[in-house]
């Protein structure tokens, strides 16, 4: 029993913790970034499709499920990166005089706490902004192409159905929960120049982030080697440019078509 | 005191054998009540420790490094020898015996160098189980080079780093007794003095370097694992810490020193910078498998060279004088060490050298052919049909990188020179000192207890060294034969019960160490240590260096000791006893090369004859080569201390060949 | 060698009387140092002037200064063993510094490297881990089977050789931020993971040491790869990601 105790306080368990998580949080990003270059369709068609995204991924017991195991990620591996942030610090108590770390690692590599940081709080107002408004705050509901009727989550709409608490009533009987009109928030917020550039921000934290993160979770897990080494980084740098690019892509173009 | 060397009776093949067998054994019961102090743990010390402490013994190791892995024996390069007959070149047990005892000029001791050879695949054996990372060719089995002075390959390395990983194994095999509790190790510690109860070498008194603080430690045995004495050179290519305070101490106390004359001055050195030169670099002596050695056939080029108006590329063919092969056409570039440092100096000294230092002291090792040639086979391996000469070359540099890339590298670091591109500068320069406490069969010194191996003993090598034969000493006193020897000693002690330390030998001991430690504090003088020890530095190397003369060795006794009585009133060490102080170890370590080196003198006046790394110009043929004297100098030179260096009484172990023929040893 | 010059340089340099006392860094002048010294030779000058000049010479590490002993240890104006690469403090050469030049000397910093006085430190921490289980537990008896009898694939050999180079010097900690050693303590575990000899302990061997290593106090691998960088002997990262990949094998079955 004390093996097991010592591999939790083991810096190695808690790096593998970290890549795992990391990891993991990468194939999201994918994810999370498919659903959102729906945000560039047009016309009704493209809200529909992407307000049925929504409820997909609010409802989907799958998705559910694959959302805690986000929601338990993205703070394990900010709580295990502060434990470590700790360690880190504690192994040297007297720093140096003069100290030139650029000769040896990139800055990222070197502040992975304070872009970690920068992201968790990113990821706070992000959360706050639609995931919050979405689900408790004052979303527009998604109306028929007309405009005349309110439409139920599976995206059929309701012939003269009302809106009430919101579920759609007709005829004094409620067909279920309305769908809500996330598009419309989205295109709102990024009228906004101030939060258009947090949210390019955060992605300039994210991709230096992964420039770093990427690899370095492959490393910790012992899954780099000679051969594959290489290619872990160019892709590690590839992922990290172009991923958190895409994403940043769609508020600027947001504000700036929309 | 007459000395017993001990050797086994029987046909030389059987001695060793006969030996274990007869000798007294102690039971691993007892072992557990027998401390035995190691001093030092390179190679020999550290697999000695080792394997003691496997046995059962306690070992107490000491080391003046802050960690036993950093013993100087981490720097040999080149590789290991041993009998293993793996390339099927017709090397055998007999072989490696016969060319270790021609190469030390036959003033070895045949039944040591006949046992080394027994052991010398068993070392291989064993540090592959170590986990040694050797070369291996593409079979994955063991690969071998061959080293000067032999016409087989049965040298075993690691690149340029052999020494290193030799070392490494037998640090991880004192590893794994240390954390048993069976070393209990002592780093930053310095032996200052052997401590002597009732006949018997009972402990040591040691400083700790980090405190200041003077210690006593007792044992039932000392073994003396403490290395050369080549630093009375002040520049040598041995660590800055090496030095001949242990073995002198024991010297002292009743250890006889034998042959210290006996000196290897390596061929291939990086020559010396300048005023501020601390050490020397040595070039693996493996280099000289590729390399060929010249200097320019013409004075004017040479002068050229050294001002740098001229560049040795632009050199051309017939205007070299690669002249190890003119002179020694069957070995060329591969003659032994004392042979090829010789012809460098003769052609330095004849105005030839083409380094821009105070003595135009260097000579050309170049790799231009070895480039082409390996880069045509590479061609023809890798099916490159008619390739351009920057192809072979590209090619060839590759080979030449992979096996000796860190050697090139440490050389481009050094010196600002490519040596891919333009030939390596290189002069002979103080490597290693055949020469050490005098032991016998067992190595046992002539103080009972007290035994020394490795480099600090002098029994394998004779007068000159063969490359790639030190670790093999080194090791093989250690695993092999101290093991079984020091057992036959140890068997009376097993009732003995722990040595207390509060004897008045410990006490006069710790008094004597004390009162030198406070004299060097209390001179105040106005000289640092290093003043002193350059001083005697050039008059080593200027009368007591590669050739010597009746006359040049007599001054420098002299001078020797003028030198150390100024010292003794001039030195000035800062600091205090009871703290960390560099100065004040080195203050230690020089007072005793100061007395070192006149017995050294002494030691090289009194052989008047030439032989392996003693070169004696009153005592060499018409061709300028080694003149032996054996009907009167066939002896080991065993020096006994009796207050004065120069005044050591002189005792001769006679030695007798009766398996090999003495020959003038050629090369040509 | 021809193109030897002298330049005269301004040294700040970590004095620290002992263990216990404060250090701090002192300022020292030092005219007429030749390119083509070492920079272990121009601390040798400094120390002859400051020992002419009635102080105390500055204590260092340093034995063999051919780059393999590990002794030396000086960070030199931001980085172990200052600004060349593949290269110990002793084979630094003064040719690497420009008349004018500061230069910044101090000691490694860890919690598991205390300073014992100016720029010694205490690097016992390394044996320790290497007494936790760097080591192939066979006797010393030379009654082994013969060294060819198994073959060994020359890529592996390599590599384990590559990894052995480790000087043990500890570079790989003074510049890692976290200052961390799991670049030395992979380069063991790399070394017997590659052999065969290695393999029976290969467990214990990782967990143990990884474990001591903790244990003094050294801190977690962020994967910044400054200790490759700065390795003397160019130890690489792959080591490190074999000893996480052992680690875990180890940890899932032991």
């Amino acid at each position: 029993m004390s093996e097991a105790k010592g591999l939790i306080k083991s810096h190695t368990v808690k790096k593998y913790w970290m890549g795992a998580t990391g990891l993991f949080l990468c194939l999201f990003l994918v994810g999370h970034l498919a659903g959102n270059l729906q945000l560039f369709l047009d016309g009704y068609e493209g809200r529909l499709q992407f307000n049925e995204y929504a409820v997909f991924m609010t409802t989907n017991p799958a998705v559910k499920i694959l959302s805690y195991v986000t929601y338990f990620s993205i703070l394990f591996h900010a709580v295990d990166g502060l434990v470590i942030t700790i360690n880190n610090r504690k192994a040297r108590p007297e720093g140096y005089a003069y100290s030139k770390p650029s000769a040896n690692s990139l800055w990222s590599s070197r502040n992975m706490g304070i872009l970690g940081t920068v992201i968790f709080v990113y990821i706070l107002v992000h959360m706050q902004n639609f995931w919050y408004e979405y689900k408790f705050g004052e979303t527009p509901y998604m109306m028929s192409e007309d405009g005349q009727s309110p439409m139920l989550l599976d995206g059929s709409s309701v012939n003269g159905g009302m809106i009430e608490n919101g579920e759609v009533v007709k005829a004094g009987e409620s067909l279920g929960p309305a769908m809500r009109d996330l598009y419309a928030i989205v295109i709102e917020s990024f009228q906004e120049p101030i939060l258009v550039a947090f949210y390019v921000l955060g992605m300039i934290a994210i991709a230096f982030h992964l420039i770093h993160g990427f690899q370095s979770g492959f490393q910790s897990l012992g899954l780099k080697n000679r051969k594959y080494g290489p290619m872990i980084d160019k892709l590690g740098y590839a992922f990290a440019i172009v991923v958190p690019l895409l994403f940043a892509v769609i508020p600027v173009y947001l504000f700036l078509v929309k | 005191m007459s000395l017993d060397s001990k050797i086994p009776e029987g046909p030389i093949a059987d001695k060793w054998t006969n030996h274990k067998n007869n000798i007294r054994l102690v039971n691993p019961a007892n072992k557990r009540n027998i401390d035995v102090i190691v001093v030092g743990t390179g190679l020999a010390g550290g697999s000695a420790s080792a394997t003691l402490a496997e046995l059962g013994y306690n070992v107490k190791a000491f080391c003046y490094q802050d960690s036993p892995r950093r013993a100087h024996s981490i720097a040999a390069q080149g590789g290991i020898n041993a009998a293993k007959n793996y390339q099927g070149d017709g090397d055998s047990t007999y072989r490696l015996f016969y060319d270790t005892v021609k190469g030390g000029d036959y003033r070895s001791r045949e039944a040591n160098v006949y046992r080394l050879a027994e052991v010398s695949a068993n070392i291989i054996d064993q540090c592959v189980a170590q986990g040694v990372p050797f070369a291996r060719d593409y079979g994955g089995l063991l690969d071998n080079r061959s080293f000067g002075g032999v016409l087989v390959s049965r040298t075993f390395y690691a690149k340029g780093q052999t020494g290193q990983q030799l070392l490494l194994g037998a640090y991880s095999a004192m590893n794994r007794q240390i954390a048993k509790g069976k070393i209990q190790m002592y780093n930053r510690h310095e032996m200052l003095d052997v401590v002597i109860v009732d006949g018997k070498a009972r402990g040591i008194i040691a400083r700790n370097l980090v405190t200041g603080e003077i210690e006593r430690h007792s044992a039932h045995a000392v073994v003396l694992a403490s290395g050369g004495y080549g630093n009375v050179f002040f520049l040598s290519t041995n660590a800055m810490g090496s030095n001949v305070t242990a073995a002198w101490k024991a010297h002292k106390k009743g250890a006889y020193f034998a042959n210290p004359c006996f000196t290897q001055i390596h061929p291939t050195c990086v020559p010396v910078h300048g005023a501020q030169q601390s050490k020397l670099t040595l070039m693996s002596e493996s280099l000289r498998n590729d390399g060929r050695i010249w200097v320019p056939k013409k004075k004017e080029d040479a002068e050229a060279v050294r001002k740098g108006t001229l560049k040795p590329t632009d050199i051309k063919e017939e205007d070299r004088d690669y002249y190890l092969e003119r002179r020694y056409p069957s070995f060329g570039n591969l003659v032994p060490r004392d042979v090829a440092s010789r012809a460098a100096k003769e052609r330095c000294d004849a105005g030839y050298g083409v380094v821009d230092n105070d003595t135009k002291e260097g000579v050309f090792l170049d790799f231009a052919s070895a480039i082409t040639r390996y880069g045509k086979e590479e061609a023809n391996v890798k099916g490159v049909e008619n390739p351009t000469d920057a192809q072979i070359k590209e090619m060839g540099k590759k080979v030449i990188a992979n096996k000796y890339g860190n050697l090139f590298d440490m050389y481009k670091n050094i010196t600002a020179e490519d040596p891919y591109e333009t030939p390596m500068r290189i002069y002979p320069a103080v490597h290693y000192t055949m020469g050490g406490i005098w032991v016998d069969y067992n190595l046992m010194t002539t103080v009972p207890g007290l035994y020394a191996t490795g480099e600090a003993n002098f029994s394998d090598h004779g007068a000159n060294r063969l490359g790639a034969s030190a670790l093999m000493q080194g090791l093989a006193d250690g695993y092999f034969v101290l093991p079984y020897t020091i057992g036959d000693y140890l068997a009376d002690d097993i009732r003995t019960g722990p040595i207390p330390t509060d004897s008045k030998a410990f006490d006069e001991a710790e008094k004597k160490v004390k009162d030198e430690i406070n004299s060097f504090l209390n001179i105040k003088g106005s000289k640092s240590v290093d003043y002193f020890h350059k001083k005697l530095g050039q008059i080593m190397w200027n009368k007591v260096g590669m050739s010597r003369n009746e006359q040049g060795l007599k001054e420098a006794i002299k001078e020797i000791a003028e030198l150390r009585d100024q010292f003794y009133k001039d030195v000035r060490v800062p600091g205090s006893g009871d703290e960390m102080n560099a100065e004040l170890e080195k203050a230690g370590r020089v007072a005793d090369f100061l007395e070192l080196g006149e017995l050294f003198a002494r030691d090289a006046l009194e052989r008047e004859e030439s032989c392996g790394g003693h070169f004696r110009e009153e005592y060499q043929t018409e061709e300028g080569e080694a003149l032996r004297r054996d009907d009167e100098f066939t002896y080991v030179a065993a020096w006994e201390y009796t207050g004065n260096p120069s005044e050591a009484i002189l005792h001769k172990e006679e030695l007798n060949y009766e398996n090999i023929e003495l020959k003038t040893r050629s090369y040509k | 060698m021809s193109a030897d010059k002298a330049i005269n340089i301004t040294l700040k340099v970590w004095r620290q009387k002992n263990a216990d006392a404060k250090g701090a860094l002192e300022t020292y002048k030092l005219d007429g140092v030749s390119t083509s010294s070492s920079f272990l030779e121009m601390m040798d000058q400094l120390n002859e002037q400051l020992i002419n000049e009635g102080g105390s010479p500055v204590q260092f590490d340093h034995d063999c200064r051919e780059g393999i002993c590990g002794s030396c240890n000086m960070y030199i104006n931001g980085q172990p063993h200052g600004p060349a690469s593949l290269n110990t403090t002793c084979q630094l050469h003064m040719r690497s510094f420009k008349d004018g030049d500061t230069i910044y000397v101090e000691p490694w910093r860890a919690k598991a490297f205390p300073v014992i006085k100016d720029l010694v430190v205490d690097r016992s921490a390394f044996d320790r881990i290497q007494q936790a289980g760097g080591f192939v537990s066979v006797n010393t008896s030379g009654n082994t089977q013969d060294a060819n009898a198994i073959p060994i694939e020359k890529d592996n050999a390599d590599m384990a050789f590559d990894a052995a180079t480790c000087i043990g010097c500890g570079a790989c900690v003074a510049a890692c931020k976290n200052a961390s050693a799991s670049l030395f303590v992979a380069a063991k575990v790399s070394q017997y993971a590659l052999l065969p000899q290695g393999q029976v302990e290969a467990k214990d061997r990782v967990l143990n040491m990884v474990k001591q290593a903790q244990k003094e106090g050294f801190g977690p691998c962020s994967n910044t790869g400054a200790c490759e960088v700065e390795c003397p002997k160019g130890i690489s990262l792959e080591n490190i990601a074999r000893m996480n990949r052992e680690y875990l094998a180890a940890s899932l079955s032991k």
